[in-house]
C-alpha cells in the first residue's frame, strides 16, 4: 500500500516537512510514537521518525525530517503526489500524558518536532509549559511559532547568539530547576549528547526527566534487538520498551558510540546518492527543464 | 558415479523391478545419492543456493533405494504424516505429478520443507534402511525426494479452487509458514481472508531469517503469489497490537476468526559483559539486515549497512548459529568462528548444515563458551573471552551438561559477535490482547485444536511452540484452520437460524 505524500514544504536548510495519506496509523497514533519507513520494498534501508502529528479525519500524518544522509536526502527529494512505499506504526509507547504542574520542554535541533505534540497534549491535560528551543543557529531553528502558541513561557537559545539567548540549553534550565518550586517534571528531546548533559543537570536538582531516544533501528518490533540500550545496567529495546526513558537512568556514552557505527557504511552511501543525483538533475533539465522542487 | 553410469544402473534395476526378481539385497546396495552442491571455495563469494538439486535419475534411484515397508515407520517421524511410502514409489515409477499430489494432500510446501526440515531427527529418523546401516545418513533422502518433485512444479502454479463465498472474515496475524497454511486453508472454504504483517515483505523467518543461499527466497514469494491468486489479502506494514489491536480487528472491523502466527520474534542476549558493544549483534538483525535489505548488495543498490567484519564470532549451535556463521562468510569475513558450549552431538542444527558450515571453513570453537566481550577505546569489539566446558550429568533436555573449567579462560581476537542463542516470545501481543492466556514464558496456551483462551481466536507456530520448526508452524496452521472452518460454519448457521 503505497503512501501519498499530500503535502511537502521546506521549514529551514536542511528540514522538511510532510503530511502522509496513512490512515489507520492516523486513527491509532498517540504522542512519543513513531514510524518506520521504507521508499521503496526491494533495497530501502528502514528508518525511523516521528509522528510529528496526526489528523485521524484526513487520514494522514505528520512527517519531520532533518537531511542527514542517503534515505532522509531521498526523502526531501521527494515531491507532493509522489509515494512512499512502506510506513508501518505506530511504533513505541504513547508518552504517557498527565497533569504534571510545571513541566520544562526543551528541544534541541529537529528534536522539536517529537516534542512538539507531546508539549501539545501535556498542555491540554492542563500542565503548565514552559519551552526551552536549541539551535546552533538562526536558520535551523524550527517550530518556534507553534510552541510560542502553547508554551507559557519560552525561551530560545542558539550557540552563535544569532537568535535569542547566546547559550545552550543547559543554562537556563539550571536557572529554571533552581527556582522556587522546581518544576515538576523535564521533557527532553534532541542530539544524544544534549539530552545526556540535560539528564547531568536535572540529576542534581533530582527532577524527574524523560528523555526520547533516537537509536538506529531495523524492525521498530523488538525482533532484532538492534535498538537496545543500556538503561539502569540492564538491556532495553528502544522500540517497545521506549522510546522514552527516565533519562536518569540511561547510558549515553554507549548509545552515541552505537549510533555511529555505520558512520563511515553510511557516509558511502549518502556520497554515492549525491553523485546520482546530480546526473539525473543534469538529464532534467536537459529534458524538460523541471530543475526546481516544490517546497 | 557418473549421470550415464547411473542411467545404466537404473535401468537394470527397472527392469529386475518389473519381472518381480527386485529384492531388499538389491536395494540395499543402491547407493546413496549424495545433493549435488555448488563448490565450497566458489560459494563463499555468492548467496546462490548451495545445494542444487537431484537429476531425474539421482532422484528414481534414490526413489528404489526405498524398502516399501509395509508399516512405513517414516510416515511417523514427519510431523504432518506425508505418505512417504506411496510418494516415493510414484517417483520410483516416473510418476512425479502424482507424488506431487499425494505430497500435497498434507503438505502446502514441500519445496520449503524438502529443504529446511531436519529429516534427520524426523521422517529419515525412523528410515528402516537407515536403521539397517546404523546411520542415518545412509536413511533415504525423504527430503531430497520431496524437495525434486516440488522444484519440477516450479511453473506450472496451479491455484487451488475457492469454494464459494461465506461472508465470514478472518484474519492471519503473520506471514510465516503457520500463517500461510492456515490464509491458504480457510480461504479455500470460501472465506474472506486477509493476512496481516508487520515486515515490508511477507513470508515470515523464511524470508527475513533463513538466507537465500539455503532457501531461495522466489520459492517462498512463489506461495505467497499462490495466495494472492486465491483471493487472499495481504497487508504489509500492519502492526497488529499497533495499528490495530486484536479486539479492534473483532468488535470494529468485522474479523468473525483471526490466526495468530507471529513467531517467536524477541532476540535473547547472554547477559554478559559487552553485549550492547559496537560489533555485537543478535543473529536476527544480522540475518534481516542481510537477507530482507539485501545488505549484502551494499554499495551496489541497496541502502542497509551491515558490518563489513574480518573475523567474526557466532554464539550458538542451532540453525540460526550456523546461517549467521555462513552469511558472514559470504560477507567477506576471513575467519568465522562457531562457539558453543556443549558438544558437535548435541548441536541443534540441521546435519547438512553443520556439513556445509565445515566445508566453508568455519572454525568450530567446542564446549566453550564467551564469559565477556572485549572493546578498545571506541567501544568497537576486538575480542572475545571464552571459557572452557567439560560434559557433566544430562540435564532436564537428556543432553549432557556444560560444566564450565574454572580458570580456562582465553581469548579469541574478533571484531564481530553474533549471539544466536535463541528467541523469547515477543510480548506485543500479550500487552495489547486483554484475555489470552499465556504461560510463564511468554507463549499463547491452545488447545488441541490450536484455539486459544478467547473464543474465535485461534494460534500457532513459534508464539505456541517456543523455537520450532517450519513444518511444525505448518502443521498447526492446518490444525487451525480446519478447527477455524469448523467454528466459522457453526456459527454462520446459528446466524441463519
Ligand atoms: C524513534 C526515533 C524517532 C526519530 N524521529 C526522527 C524525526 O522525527 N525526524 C528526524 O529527522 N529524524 C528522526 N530520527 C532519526 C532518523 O531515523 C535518522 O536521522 C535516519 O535514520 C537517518 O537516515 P539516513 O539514511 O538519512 O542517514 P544515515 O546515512 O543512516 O545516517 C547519516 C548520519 O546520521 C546519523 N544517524 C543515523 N541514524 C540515526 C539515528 N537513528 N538517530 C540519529 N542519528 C542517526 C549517522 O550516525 C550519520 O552520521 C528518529 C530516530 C528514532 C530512533
Ligand atoms: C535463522 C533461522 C533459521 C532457521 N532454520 C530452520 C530450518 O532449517 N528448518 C526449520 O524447520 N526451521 C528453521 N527455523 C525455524 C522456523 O523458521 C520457524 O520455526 C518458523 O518460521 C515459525 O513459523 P511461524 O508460522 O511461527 O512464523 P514466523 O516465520 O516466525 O513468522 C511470523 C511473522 O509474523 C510477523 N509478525 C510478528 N508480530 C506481528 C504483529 N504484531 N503483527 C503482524 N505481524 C507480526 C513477523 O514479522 C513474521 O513475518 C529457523 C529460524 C531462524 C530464525
Ligand atoms: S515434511 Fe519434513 S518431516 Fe515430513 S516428510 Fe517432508 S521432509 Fe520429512
Ligand atoms: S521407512 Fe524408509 S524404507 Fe521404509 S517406507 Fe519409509 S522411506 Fe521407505
Ligand atoms: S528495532 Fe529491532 S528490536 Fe528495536
Amino acid at each position: 500500500m503505497p503512501h501519498k505524500i499530500v503535502s511537502k514544504t521546506r521549514i529551514s536548510e536542511d528540514v522538511f516537512t510532510a503530511d502522509v495519506e496513512t490512515p489507520l496509523i492516523a486513527r491509532a497514533a498517540r504522542p512519543g510514537q513513531f514510524v518506520i519507513i521504507a521508499i521503496n520494498t526491494e533495497y530501502s534501508e528502514r528508518i525511523p521518525l516521528t509522528i510529528a502529528g496526526a489528523d485521524a479525519e484526513k487520514g494522514t500524518i505528520r512527517l519531520i525530517w532533518q537531511r542527514v544522509g542517503k534515505t532522509t536526502s531521498e526523502l526531501s527529494d521527494m515531491k507532493t503526489g509522489d509515494c512512499i512505499s512502506n510506513i508501518a506504526g505506530p511504533l513505541g509507547k504513547p508518552t504517557h500524558i498527565q497533569n504534571f504542574g510545571t513541566v520544562v520542554c526543551v528541544g534541541g535541533g529537529i528534536g522539536n518536532a517529537p516534542l512538539l505534540p507531546i508539549a501539545k497534549a501535556l498542555k491540554e491535560a492542563g500542565s503548565k509549559i514552559i519551552s526551552i528551543l536549541g539551535a546552533r543557529t538562526k536558520p535551523l531553528l524550527i517550530l518556534e511559532n507553534e510552541f510560542a502558541e502553547i508554551s507559557d513561557e519560552l525561551i530560545i537559545t542558539t550557540d552563535d547568539g544569532s537568535y535569542g539567548r547566546k547559550a545552550l540549553v543547559t543554562e537556563p534550565l539550571k536557572e529554571i530547576c533552581r527556582r522556587q518550586p522546581k518544576p515538576n517534571q523535564v521533557f527532553v528531546i534532541g542530539p544524544a549528547i544534549m539530552m545526556k548533559f540535560c539528564c547531568d543537570v536535572t540529576k542534581q536538582f533530582d527532577v524527574p526527566t524523560q528523555v526520547s531516544l533516537n537509536t538506529i533501528m531495523v524492525d521498530g518490533t523488538g525482533m532484532c534487538g538492534g535498538c537496545r540500550i543500556e538503561f539502569d545496567g540492564k538491556p532495553k529495546f528502544v522500540c517497545v520498551d521506549g522510546p522514552e526513558f527516565d533519562g536518569h537512568k540511561v547510558n549515553f556514552d554507549l548509545m552515541m558510540k552505537r549510533l555511529g557505527a555505520y558512520k563511515e557504511a553510511e557516509q558511502k552511501a549518502h556520497e554515492m546518492y549525491k553523485e546520482h543525483q546530480c546526473k539525473i538533475g543534469l538529464d532534467k533539465t536537459m529534458d524538460d527543464g523541471r530543475g526546481t522542487k516544490d517546497e | 558415479m557418473t549421470e550415464k553410469q547411473r542411467q545404466e544402473l537404473l535401468e537394470q534395476l527397472l527392469e529386475k523391478q518389473k519381472t518381480g526378481k527386485l529384492t531388499p539385497a538389491d536395494r540395499y546396495a543402491i547407493p546413496p545419492q549424495e545433493m549435488p552442491n555448488q563448490d565450497s571455495v566458489e560459494r563463499r563469494s555468492n548467496v546462490h543456493e548451495v545445494a542444487t538439486g537431484y537429476t531425474e535419475t539421482q532422484a528414481r534411484l534414490e526413489a528404489m533405494r526405498c524398502l516399501q515397508c509395509k508399516n512405513a515407520p517414516c510416515i511417523k517421524g514427519c510431523p504432518v504424516r506425508i505418505r512417504i511410502r506411496d510418494f516415493i514409489a510414484a517417483i520410483a515409477e516416473g510418476d512425479f505429478k502424482k507424488s506431487l499430489s499425494i505430497i500435497k494432500e498434507n503438505s502446502l510446501l514441500p519445496a520449503v520443507c524438502g529443504r529446511v526440515c531436519p529429516q534427520e531427527v524426523q521422517c529419515q529418523q525412523t528410515c528402516t534402511v537407515g536403521l539397517k546401516f546404523k546411520d542415518t545418513d545412509k536413511a533415504v533422502s525423504i527430503g531430497r525426494l520431496e524437495r525434486f518433485v516440488a522444484d519440477l512444479d516450479k511453473n506450472q502454479d496451479a491455484v487451488p479452487a475457492v469454494a464459494a463465498d461465506t461472508g465470514m472474515k478472518v484474519a492471519i496475524i503473520g506471514s510465516g509458514p503457520g500463517g500461510i497454511v492456515a490464509a491458504a486453508d480457510t480461504r479455500k472454504a470460501g472465506h474472506d481472508v486477509t493476512v496481516f504483517e508487520a515486515f515490508h515483505k511477507p513470508g515470515g523467518v523464511m524470508v527475513y531469517g533463513i538466507p537465500e543461499f539455503r532457501l531461495p527466497k522466489a520459492i517462498v514469494q512463489n506461495e505467497i503469489d499462490v495466495l494472492t491468486k486465491m483471493g487472499v489479502k495481504i497487508v504489509c506494514n500492519f502492526i497488529v497490537g499497533r495499528t490495530r489491536t486484536i479486539e479492534q480487528l473483532i468488535k470494529e472491523d468485522g474479523f468473525d476468526a483471526v490466526y495468530i502466527g507471529v513467531g517467536a520474534g524477541l532476540p535473547r542476549f547472554m547477559g554478559i559483559d559487552g553485549e550492547s558493544l559496537i560489533g555485537v549483534y543478535s543473529a536476527n538483525e544480522y540475518l534481516t539486515r542481510a537477507n530482507l535489505m539485501k545488505a549484502y548488495k551494499f554499495g551496489k543498490g541497496a541502502d542497509t549497512p551491515i558490518a563489513m567484519a574480518k573475523k567474526v564470532a557466532v554464539v550458538g549451535g542451532g540453525n540460526v548459529a550456523m546461517d549467521s556463521a555462513r552469511t558472514a562468510v559470504r560477507l567477506g569475513a576471513e575467519k568465522v568462528y562457531l562457539i558453543y558450549r556443549r558438544s558437535e552431538n548435541e548441536m541443534p542444527a540441521r546435519m547438512e548444515e553443520v556439513h556445509h558450515a565445515r566445508q566453508e571453513g568455519i572454525e568450530f570453537h567446542l564446549l566453550q563458551s564467551p564469559k565477556r566481550i572485549i572493546a578498545d577505546k571506541d567501544s568497537r569489539v576486538i575480542a572475545v573471552e571464552c571459557l572452557k566446558y567439560e560434559l557433566g550429568e544430562p540435564d532436564s533436555s537428556g543432553r549432557r551438561r556444560p560444566v564450565p573449567i574454572e580458570g580456562s579462560e582465553f581469548q579469541i581476537e574478533v571484531d564481530t559477535v553474533i549471539i544466536a542463542i535463541g528467541n523469547i516470545a515477543n510480548p506485543l501481543i500479550r500487552q495489547t490482547t486483554p484475555g489470552l492466556e499465556f504461560n510463564k514464558w511468554g507463549n499463547i496456551i491452545v488447545d488441541e485444536n490450536c484455539k486459544t483462551s478467547l473464543e474465535g481466536v485461534y494460534a500457532g507456530g513459534d508464539i505456541v511452540l517456543g523455537a520450532a520448526t517450519v513444518i511444525l508452524a505448518m502443521g498447526q496452521g492446518r490444525i487451525a484452520a480446519a478447527a477455524m472452518n469448523k467454528y466459522l460454519a457453526e456459527k454462520k448457521t446459528k446466524a441463519q437460524s
